[in-house]
Order: structure tokens, then sequence, then C-alpha cells
């Protein structure tokens, strides 16, 4: 007994550190100490007094700082829609805010280009094409439901007793927002702002697509410079920066969130059922901000042959001249993989979250900050790291078929953790207490108190990973692969590629698909979630 | 067809690529030492796979490369990595220690970088007898020229009429006639981007400055990428710009893939603005299976991948005795005389070039 607990621990603690140090800390300290053996020390020393370097950083963390803002104001309304009043198609409505999520940038960033063509903010003193704008709206469509979800399945979980007691002795419904429930709320905030901003942070796509050429972040240079210029001193001390300054980050929110952090238990009550404006102004609200740009895409694919017909998805079974597979092979592809990375997202983060709540201290904060690190490295450093530090066996995954699903797992275990950690963390003492003192080991605590309570935040993070993996494009695209195995957001871009009407459809049609799918999956990984805290329910 | 079978085969097969490997070339297959190049050595003839290693474009038929199994008995494993920029660049990373045998896909504006990087070792393919000695960019033999192409500016044909003819040559897009209608890309982030810049310097020389910022005054637009001029500003997806910088081979595209159908392209090219961009093959130093890379390298100039890339990667076969598909050369403008200019010129100044075009356009 005691034996298997020691090893539960063990495990609990090896798994997720080997996860992280194989696949992440050897490849990309590999690349830097590379890189900055090539001359890029000297480059980091004289980068704080190039003004072109300043600026850069300037606008990097200007954009992600604002865009996480607006995120959060945009999503927190249909956070508490979400969290605190019942509807129908509650449940549809969840999956179908994440959908933006998995969108390929190219995509998006045409299906904002041709909003603005069409609200006529091309010229004129409105112009939208090619300024920050553009680049905020994109962050926004793409990060609302992380604030959405992870805020708003930390919120259903919250007593909802003290604010009611807030009303009773005379609290304005905004006061009792503002004094009663938004501390509360804090950590799951905290988690969420601080994805959304890495995610900002190293946003790539919709800084070169819409921002325009005069526009750059740490990530678009890094691989300017890699990639383009070849110099991969200048790349691997931006890389380094870049890589800082996510650490610095982190740190900073962890420590804000660990201190805001409040007891939370489930309490059962009749959820009341929305009223008609706040349903309505929620839906008007993400209708715009997450309607309009995918109502473009689903137009787009639907024309075909002049007018208006389903050609372009019956295409995408056939396969055309350009790709080594069709677009419903791409497509399977994709699921496999986002398949495997959620499996190992979920054991490598739900370990991870464990020793985070539960480790000794040391342990916890390395694991808490360690595992999110991923999120802001850039997939130039981490796709050339792995390319030149997994290169000998054991470990020759070089060209390994895992190589991408890892990858994307990677990206896929912080979504898990910020889930499921603030949520463990909330788990009130009190309840955990009272089965101890009746009698449970720690295990049966464990097993019957946290395990049902966290799984409906595993679901969340699950569905999340699962989300991250089919619309990611970055490191993908850096691991060499086999040709057979494209992805559909690859597939997508190899579309985009060519001239051509056709090839145009069908990359709209496969977009649309790649949304279906998204929503239908995560749908489907959810209900799995709640049927899980069902049975376990208190 | 001949990509790597199932996906349970692919760790197995890159065993057997080393197994063997070591076997022909009885050295250690972790050791990054080169084999000897000497064609024709005391080698045993090949047996297992060959990795050509490719960027996201490459595409060919089915049958094509099951035909060289055909005959060699060899199997070919792709590898792809990323777009030309990528693929070169993780190529130079892994030097000596390279992910396959054989590179397919590295152009005239990445060779010379390719080159001083050490990636190749020389072979003389006995199929160059059939290629036009002006592709031959390599005097050593490092890279063999496989295709080319050209990056031209395309305009919209029905923006234009007798009393508005599209533009003939690079000067015409300055004049005020077409002022807001041109679309380029952003040379420090877009392949066809940097061509067209090479182009305006192998026609201005020294002059090149002056005209930028002529086009600059006359309204050009930059985006980042082919994808957003073509599809964002260009008239093609809806944009509003009638003149945009693409492929010679694009026209031929807007045919072959037009919903719904048509007799003619709707886009045409300006011929006096190409610049020629010739694509090579060469095989990796630290291969180990030197003799399959070269019989991979023929193949690859051989009249049946010739003859196939047209229609599949929209560019032009390399060897002179090829037989162009109807549909491509129906449609397909190529420039009598494109702007060229030397690989080791565009390595020694890209990035001198892009800077100074960053001042002169985009601040």
């Amino acid at each position: 007994m005691g034996t298997a607990r020691w090893v539960a621990r063990v495990l609990c603690v090896v798994v997720p550190a080997a996860f992280l140090g194989v696949f992440f800390l050897y490849p990309v300290g590999t690349i830097l100490v590379r890189g900055l053996g090539a001359d890029g020390l000297d480059r980091l020393l004289g980068l704080p007094g190039r003004a072109s370097f300043r600026g850069v950083v300037w606008f990097t963390v200007w954009q992600a700082t604002v865009s996480t803002l607006l995120t959060v104001v945009v999503a927190l309304p249909g956070a508490h829609l979400l969290a605190r009043r019942r509807f129908r198609g509650r449940a549809l409505f969840r999956a179908a805010t994440t959908v933006p999520f998995v969108l390929p940038t190219v995509v998006v960033g045409g299906a904002f280009l041709a909003l603005f063509d069409r609200f006529d903010l091309v010229d004129g003193p409105l112009r939208a094409t090619r300024t920050v704008w553009a680049i905020l709206a994109a962050h926004v469509f793409f990060n609302v439901a992380v604030v959405l979800r992870t805020v708003g399945s930390f919120w259903e979980g919250l007593d909802h007793r003290p604010e009611e007691q807030a009303r009773v002795l005379g609290a304005t419904p905004w006061q009792a927002f503002r004094w009663v429930t938004l501390p509360r709320l804090w950590p799951s905030i905290a988690a969420a702002s601080s994805i959304v901003f890495l995610f900002c942070f190293t946003s790539f796509g919709v800084i070169l697509i819409l921002g325009g050429p005069t526009r750059a972040t740490l990530e678009t240079e890094v691989w300017r410079h890699a990639v383009f210029r070849g110099d991969l001193a200048s790349a691997t001390a931006l890389a380094v920066v870049q890589f800082v300054a996510v650490l610095a980050m982190v740190v900073v929110v962890n420590r804000l969130q660990r201190r805001r952090a409040v007891g939370q238990r489930p309490v059962r009550r009749k959820v009341p059922r929305a009223g008609a404006r706040l349903l309505v102004g929620n839906l008007g609200l993400l209708g715009a901000v997450l309607g309009l740009p995918v109502a473009v895409l689903v137009e787009r694919s639907l024309a075909a042959d002049g007018g208006w017909s389903l050609r372009n998805y019956a295409a995408l079974a056939d396969r055309i001249n350009l790709l080594p597979v069709s677009a419903v092979g791409a497509l399977r592809n994709s699921l496999l993989f986002a398949i495997v990375a959620t499996g190992l997202a979920v054991v490598v983060g739900g370990l991870a979250s464990l020793v985070v709540v539960h480790g000794r201290q040391a342990a916890s904060r390395a694991f808490d900050l360690g595992m999110m690190l991923p999120l802001g490295a850039s997939a130039v450093t981490l796709g050339f790291g792995m390319l030149i530090a997994l290169d000998e066996p054991p470990l020759d995954l070089r060209s390994s078929r895992w190589l991408v699903p890892v990858a994307h797992a990677l990206v896929g275990v912080p979504f898990v953790m910020r889930t499921v950690v603030p949520t463990l963390r909330s788990i009130d003492r009190r309840l955990r207490e009272a089965a101890a003192t009746l009698g449970a080991s720690p295990a049966r605590v464990r097993r019957e108190v946290d395990l049902p309570i966290a799984a409906r935040a595993l679901a969340v993070g699950a569905g999340f990973s699962f989300a991250v993996s089919l619309g990611e494009f970055g490191a993908t695209s850096f691991l060499p692969r086999n040709p057979d195995r494209l992805t559909a957001p690859l597939a997508l871009f190899r579309l985009l590629g060519t001239p051509g009407e056709t090839l145009r459809g069908q990359a709209m049609a496969l977009a649309v698909v790649l949304m279906v799918l998204t929503a239908a999956s995560v749908l489907a990984i959810e209900g799995w979630g709640r049927r899980g805290s069902v049975r376990g329910d208190l | 067809m001949v990509r790597v079978r199932s996906s349970a085969f692919g760790s197995v097969i890159l065993v057997l690529v080393a197994l063997v490997g070591a076997a022909c070339g009885g050295t250690d297959p972790t050791s990054s030492v080169p084999l000897s190049s000497g064609v024709g050595s005391a080698e045993p003839l090949p047996t297992g796979p060959v990795t050509l290693v490719t960027h996201d474009s490459f595409w060919v038929s089915e049958e094509t490369l099951a035909a060289f199994t055909a005959e060699t008995g060899i199997e070919v494993v792709l590898r792809t990595a990323g777009d030309t920029g990528q693929m070169v660049s993780t190529a130079i990373l892994t030097a000596g220690d390279p992910i396959g045998d054989v590179m397919f896909g590295v152009d005239n504006t990445f060779l010379q970088r390719a080159l001083d990087a050490d990636l190749f070792e020389s072979y003389r393919s006995p199929a160059l007898v059939d290629v036009p000695t002006a592709l031959q960019l390599d005097p050593s033999h490092r890279v063999t020229p496989i295709d080319f192409g050209d990056v031209c500016v395309n305009y919209w044909i029905d923006r234009f009429n007798d009393g508005h003819p599209a533009p003939s040559t690079l000067v015409d897009l300055a004049d005020p006639a077409y002022a807001d209608q041109l679309v380029v890309q952003n040379p420090e982030t877009s392949s066809p981007g940097l061509a067209f810049l090479l182009a305006t310097i192998a026609e201005f020389g020294d002059g090149w400055e002056d005209y930028w910022t002529a086009l600059r005054d006359n309204g050009v637009v930059v985006t980042s990428g082919w994808e957003d001029a073509y599809y964002g500003e260009f008239v093609s997806g809806g944009g509003d710009r009638p003149i945009v910088v693409s492929y010679a081979s694009s026209p031929p595209a807007e045919v072959i893939y037009a919903d719904p159908p048509v007799d003619t392209p709707p886009t045409g090219v300006v011929t006096d603005t190409c610049f020629r961009q010739v694509e090579f093959a060469g095989i990796l130093a630290g291969t180990t299976n030197r003799l399959a890379a070269e019989m991979l390298v023929d193949f690859l100039l051989s009249p049946i991948f010739q003859e196939d890339i047209p229609l599949s990667m929209f560019v032009f076969p390399a060897l002179s005795t090829a037989i162009l598909p109807p549909a491509f050369m129906d449609f397909v403008e190529l420039a009598d005389d494109p702007h060229v200019l030397d690989p080791a010129d565009i390595e020694a100044n890209r990035n001198i070039w892009t800077e100074r075009w960053t001042e002169i356009v985009l601040r």
C-alpha cells in the first residue's frame, strides 16, 4: 500500500517532468545554445541599444495587453450566461464559441478582409485594413473561447449564496458582481488572461496577414531572421528575449492567482432561466464578434458555379493534383493527431495539476511555471530545436509520426492545467476533511471528492487541447513529415497557395468542415466529462 | 502509390534506411562523415529506400514515383519540411546529419546559402546533356536543375481595354495611369516578393531605389505573403486591385481550377517583369545511400518525371526534350528574356537590399 502510493507520487512527478524535459526544455535549450554560440550572445547584448528592437518589443507587449483586456471584456457577460443561467442550446452555444479557436489564420485573415470590404472599411477615415484594429479584432475573435470557457466553468462551481446575501442586503446587481463575484472569479480570470496574453504575445499569422508589412512582433521577427535571412544568431537572440518575457509574465500571473485562490464547493440549486435581455445582448455581442467572420466563410464555401451549391463540399473527398491526400484524408489525419495529442495532454496535464495543487511547494511552483512555457515559445524555436536535439537513438524522432502530436500536446497541456488547477485548488477543504473524518483514506478522498469535481475541468481542458491540435499550423509546418500525413490546416494553406476559384471554394469548405468537426468533438468530449461528474455528484 | 506505405511502417523504414545505409556504406549511421563522392565506386547496388526531402509544394502523380520503384526496386520516402525557406534553414541546421538523401526544391534565391553551408555532395547526372546550360548555375554540379518558372506581374484582363491598356513594362507600373493598382509582397517575408525586387534590381541596377520610390508614390500596396496579395487585394479574390505580383503559371491555374469552367484565363502576364526561378535537386552530404540518391537525381531529370511536373507543380521542366501538356502550353506565356541575377550576388546582397527596400517603401 505504502509502496504503491509512493510509486504513484513519483509517477505524478516524473511523467510530466520527463515529457516537458525531453520534448521541450532539451530541444529548445539545444537550439538556444547553438544560436547563442554562433554569435547570438553578442546580438543579444546589442539588442537593447537598437531602436527597431525596442519598437518591436513595445508593439508586441502593447498589442497583447490590449487584445487580452478586450477579450476579457467581450467574454465575461457570456461566461456569466453560461455559468449562472440555463437556456435552450446552452451546450451548443459552448461548443460553437470554441469554433474560432481552430480556424487557420490564413482563412480568418481572409474572412476579416472580406468583412472590411463589405462594411467599406478598406479606405477612408474608418480604414481597418492593415491597421492595429484588425489585429485586435482578430485576437478577440480567436481567444474569446478561452475566457468564456475557463471562467465559465469556474464560475459555474462558485457558491452563489454570497451574491444573493449581498443582494438581500441591498446591493445592486452590478455592486454584487463588482464586490462579491469578481474577486472570487479572479483566479480563473487570471488563468484565462495569461493564456490569452501568451497567445497574442506569440501571435504570428494574424500579425502578418492583417497587420500589414510594417507591423512586427518578436515572433514574426524570430521567423523572419531564421527563415528568410538565414541569421540564426539574431533569431536566437530574439527568441531568448521572447522566452524570458514569457517566463516573467507567467511568474507574475501565478503569484496573483495563488494569492487570490478561494474556497469553492459545489452547491446545488435551481439555475434560473436566462432573461431575454441577457440572452439577446450576449448573442448579439458574440454573434457580431464571432459570427460575422464565420458567416463570411460559410457564404464563401457555398458559392460555386456562379450560384450556391454544396459542390465544394462534395469535392473534398476527391484528391486534387496539388495535394498528396484528399481534404477528407487530411481531416482524418488531423483527427488522429488530435486524439493522440489530447490523450497525452490530459495525462501529462492532469498529473502535473495534482503536483501543483498537492505537491511540495518547490515542485508545485516549478510545474506551475514550467508547463506554461510551451505556450510562449515560438514555433520556429520549438520546430528547429526538435530537429537538432532529437536526432540520436534512443530519441531519433526527427521523422517519427509521434513528433506532431507531441508538439501539439505541449501546447494542450497548459489548457488542461489552467482549467484543472484552479478547480482543484478551490475544492472546499472542509469537504475533504469531512470525508477524511468519516474514515476515507487520502486516496479515497482524491477519488471520491477531487476527481468528480476535477473531471469537468479536465473535460473542458481536453476539449481545448483537442481544438488546439486540430487548428495548429505553426509548429506542424516546421516539423519534417511524411506528406501523406498532411493535416487539415496545412492542406488548407496549400489550397490557397494556387490561383483558381475551385481551390478557393474547397479551402473554404474545408475550413467550415473543420469548424463543424471541432464543435462536434468538443460537444462530445464535454458530454463525456459531464457524465463523469454526474456519477460522482455529491 | 509509392509514398511510405502505411503509417505503421514509417519508423521501421527509417531504421531500415539506417541499417541498409550502414551496410552499404560501411560507416556508422550516426557518424556524420560524408561518403566518398566518387561515381561508380565499389559500392554494392542499393536496395533500401531513398528519402527525398522537399518543400510543401512538391507533388507529382502517384504513377511517377511508382515508375522509379518499378525500374530500380528502390522505394522513395518523402519528407516535407515547410516552404523553401524553411526547408533550407532546417537542412542547414542538420547539415552533415541530414534527414534524407536527396533534397529537391532549393531555388536560385536560396541556392548560395545552401552551397555556403556545404549541404550537397557533387554529382553530375548524365541527363544534364539535355538541360540548357543557362539553368546549370553551379559549375561544380553540387546541385542539378530540375525545373524553372517565372515570377511575373499578373493583371486582371477585364479591367483594361484599348483606351486603358494593360501595363507592358516595369516602367509602366510607376506611371500615374496605373496609380493605386499594383499589389506586391514584402521581399522580407515572401518568396515571390523577393523575386520581384530582384527583377527590378536586375533591370535598373543602381536605379532600383528610385524606381521603388516612384512605385511607392504611385500607391503600391505591400502584403506579407502571396495569399493575402492574390486573395486579399487582387481582383481574383474579391479585392480591388487589378495588378499583382504572382507567377507566369497563374493564368493556366485560373483556367484549370476555374469555377464555373472558362476557356481562357481571366488574367494575363506582363512578360517584361519576369524573374526566373530555377529549382534544383542535390544529394545531401552525409547520405548513407549515395548510389540510390544518384539514381533518384537521374530520375528527376527523366522524361517521365519531367513531363509530370508542369501540371502538378505548375513549373517548366528543365529537360529541353520534355513534352509539355497542352493545357499548360495554351495559357502560359514564358518570357523570352527573363531577369536573372547571380545566386552569389543575391546571397551577398539580399539583406542589404531588403533593408533598403523596407526604408524606401514601408517607412
